[in-house]
């Protein structure tokens, strides 16, 4: 299967600082791909970059075989859904509202609307008297799954998740990693997702891109990366991460 | 009919701050051991001073000490001083001895104002010549051109604009009776600030004002005094106003002044005083030999306030109050709703920053930096503006427009990035995210904006009243130039009130305009 995203040779820069260099990348479909590297590493620069939200410096960015174009950019943020760390929730709007902003917006018919939310709310595992509240009345882990919902909304082909569960308490992070992993299972979902949590990427990530200083220094599977480093920056990564231990 | 008249509650109230003010006043101008110099005393506007110093001249060039305590304020601190003998001198007017200082309703004639004032110690010299009293005037061109020269011809004029101070407005010997006298009905008559007043006439705002006869702006503006061929206007003749217990020598040179300066004469020196802003040389001209002779006909100065108001229209409080509150908040209301539309896209536009942004916002803000007033004399020249309630409108606007400009820009940049970058990855387009995201997100600040401009509005209309676009400030004007606390607070309890309103109005509102999600 060929890649649903592709980057070749991407830099940005911010100022005088290099945010991402030369970078090259595939995200498969139907695969969870998972950036993970230290703070300031580019991993959510990366994100931003696909999703439009950063031009790239030089580079090329291919969505779905296509250059993506400043003036394109709308279709492929149609056919992406995007989770941030916060959620990302208008706190203006209700669950729901969040949910079906976009959807409403395009004017989807209000009858696949509601049959889209309900199987959403039960992969979600989200109740539904709690579709009406608005973002402050809802938990940290709550919130996330709306977010994801609202993400999911438009059955995108893309999932970007940036750092979606780095807010939430152990448990409920743990709960929703379980989710998670579920429904990209359930729907085959092509994800990117950025974490800076080595036992978070093992667990959900079927790829896993280690990142520093604006490069990829290594990629493939956590065994890959734990018994064939690549270089020193790769095994230092690895074992800094305590939960190591347990894996 | 209606007439308002002090209760003795307020008659107390006065009594006692007088009783307070009066002596502290002369404690601090008084200095403090009297030597043996005369004291002459002014009241606190140019004619008055150029007395005072002519008064001062005159005693210097006779060999007597003298000195001039200028511009103490206003009739009853100059009598207070006077009669305890802090000053020994001054200027007054006939009209005001009649009615301030004797409280006298009636007309008295000179031997019975003499006579009154004797009873108290208190000599008068025979009328200094000229007549400073209230008087009609127009352009000189203007008047020309339609044959005017007296009040009377002004009857058969209607279509005449007359812009009045607003003290001459409710003076019981001001326009109403004075309408009435002769007969006037102009189809369009305005309140308007004195200063301004005369800008509106050059520029042809309106036709005709009311002025002092005196007034150094009547022979600088070449405007033509109508003649009070009716004789309406009571007589305010200078006299010296002084105590008794003078020397004989001091009194003599003093009524050396009597009949020596007429109103050609007075305007000359008030002229030359208002140029120079040198009293001193100002009074010099009067010693220099006489020169020209003079167009003038009636005039006088009425240039002290008066303390007793007297509705004399028929028309009866609650129906002025309804008209005020209704002006104003037509000229609070329609200016905020400009305000509303102009405001909010400027501040849509500034919050995307860069130097746009920074010149919209510096603009505002310096807009609100230009006193009030001054904003108001700015705007009248211009000739789109002149008096007219679009000036009052347009300077509330801009006065307005701060407020909702700031807050609009600072709601919308308040935006957490993350929920501005999730609308944009949504795929949302840029009018959907204003409206549906941005504009709602920063309404609580907006709104917040909105109400500030809003009271400032309700506030600062009341200024609209000095160039006749009436409002609450309408009575807050009349009072302060007549010294009427009863008639401020006409204007002021009602505006206070308003302002409350507009308040709570707008709690309401953001009830009901911002998002719930926003209120948790």
């Amino acid at each position: 299967m060929s890649a649903l995203v592709q980057l070749v040779g991407v830099s940005k820069t911010f100022g005088d600082a290099a945010a991402v260099h030369a970078v090259d990348l595939s995200v498969e479909r139907g695969k969870t791909t998972v950036l993970i590297g230290p703070s300031g590493c580019g991993k959510s620069t990366l994100l931003r970059l696909i999703i439009g939200l950063l031009g790239p410096d030089s580079g090329e960015i291919q969505f779905d075989g296509t250059q993506l174009r400043p003036d394109k950019i709308d279709i492929v943020r149609h056919r992406a859904g995007y989770v941030i760390q916060e959620g990302g929730l208008f706190p203006h709007l209700t669950a729901r509202g969040n949910i079906l902003l976009m959807a409403r917006h395009l004017h989807r018919p209000e009858n696949e609307m509601r049959a889209r939310l309900s199987e959403l709310r039960a992969l979600t595992r989200f109740p539904e008297n709690l579709l009406d509240r608005y973002p402050l009345e809802l938990s940290g882990g709550q919130r996330q799954r709306v977010s994801l919902m609202r993400a999911l909304m438009l059955s995108p082909e893309l999932l970007l998740l940036d750092e979606p569960l780095g807010a939430l308490d152990p448990l409920v992070r743990a709960a929703l990693q379980k989710d998670l992993k579920e429904i990209f299972a359930r729907l085959r979902q092509t994800a990117l997702l950025v974490t800076h949590d080595l036992a978070e990427a093992a667990y959900l990530g079927d790829e896993i891109v280690l990142m520093n200083e604006g490069r990829i220094v290594q990629q493939g599977s956590l065994s890959d990366l734990r018994d064939k480093p690549t270089s020193n920056f790769v095994s230092e990564f690895i074992n800094a991460q305590r939960s190591l231990a347990v894996l | 009919m209606r007439r308002i008249r002090k209760t003795g509650k307020q008659e107390t109230f006065i009594r006692i701050v007088l009783f307070i003010c009066v002596p502290a006043f002369l404690i601090f101008f008084s200095g403090s051991l009297r030597a043996a110099p005369v004291f002459i005393g002014s009241k606190k506007f140019t004619e008055s001073y150029v007395l005072g110093e002519i008064a001062k001249r005159s005693l210097i060039d006779a060999g007597i000490s003298v000195e001039h305590r200028q511009g103490m304020g206003g009739t009853i601190i100059l009598w207070e001083a006077l009669r305890s003998g802090q000053i020994d001198v001054y200027p007054e007017y006939t009209g005001t001895i009649t009615q301030e200082i004797l409280k006298r309703t009636d007309q008295l004639n000179f031997e019975q104002i003499a006579s009154e004032l004797g009873k108290v110690g208190i000599g008068v010299t025979e009328p200094l010549g000229f007549n400073n009293t209230y008087a009609l005037v127009m352009s000189r061109s203007r008047a020309e051109k339609l044959g005017l020269r007296t009040v009377s011809d002004l009857r058969n004029h209607p279509e005449l604009k007359f812009g009045l101070t607003h003290e001459f407005l409710d003076r019981q010997d001001g326009w109403r009776p004075l309408a009435q006298d002769y007969q006037l009905n102009p189809r369009s008559v305005i309140g308007i600030d004195h200063a301004l007043g005369y800008a509106a006439l050059t520029n042809g705002s309106i036709d005709v004002k009311d002025a002092y006869s005196t007034d150094a702006k009547i022979s600088e503006n070449d405007l033509v005094v109508l003649e009070d061929d009716h004789h309406f206007f009571p007589q305010y003749k200078a006299v010296l106003l002084f105590r008794y217990a003078l020397p004989a020598p001091t009194i003599t040179v003093l009524r050396k002044l009597e009949g020596t300066i007429d109103e050609a004469k007075m305007v000359r020196l008030n002229a030359e005083a208002e140029r120079t802003k040198n009293y001193t040389r100002a009074a010099g001209l009067y010693f220099e030999p006489a020169t020209t002779s003079t167009r003038l006909r009636q005039g006088y100065g009425a240039a002290s306030n008066a303390t007793s108001t007297t509705w004399t229209a028929g028309e009866n409080f609650s129906h002025k109050l309804a008209r005020w509150t209704l002006r104003h908040l037509e000229l609070a209301g329609s200016s905020l709703l400009l305000s509303v539309l102009v405001g909010i896209p400027l501040g849509i536009w500034a919050s995307r920053g860069g130097a746009t942004g920074h010149v919209i916002l510096g603009f505002a803000g310096v807009v609100q930096t230009i006193p009030s007033l001054a904003l108001l004399a700015l705007l009248v020249p211009l000739p789109f503006f002149g008096i007219s309630v679009r000036t009052a409108i347009a300077a509330l606007f801009l006065y307005g427009l701060l407020p909702i400009v700031r807050n609009t820009a600072t709601g919308l940049q308040d935006i957490p990035r993350g929920l501005r970058e999730s609308a944009i990855a949504l795929g949302l387009s840029s009018t959907a995210r204003l409206w549906q995201i941005h504009l709602p997100m920063a309404s609580r600040s907006i709104l917040g904006g909105i109400k500030t401009s809003a009271v400032i509005n309700v506030g600062t209309a009341t200024l609209a009243a000095l160039i006749g676009a009436g409002g609450l400030g309408e009575p807050i004007l009349s009072g302060l130039n007549l010294n009427d606390h009863a008639t401020i607070l006409q204007g002021a309890i009602p505006a206070a009130v308003l302002a409350l309103l507009v308040q709570s109005l707008f709690d309401l509102l953001d009830r009901v305009l911002i998002p719930k999600g926003l209120r948790l």
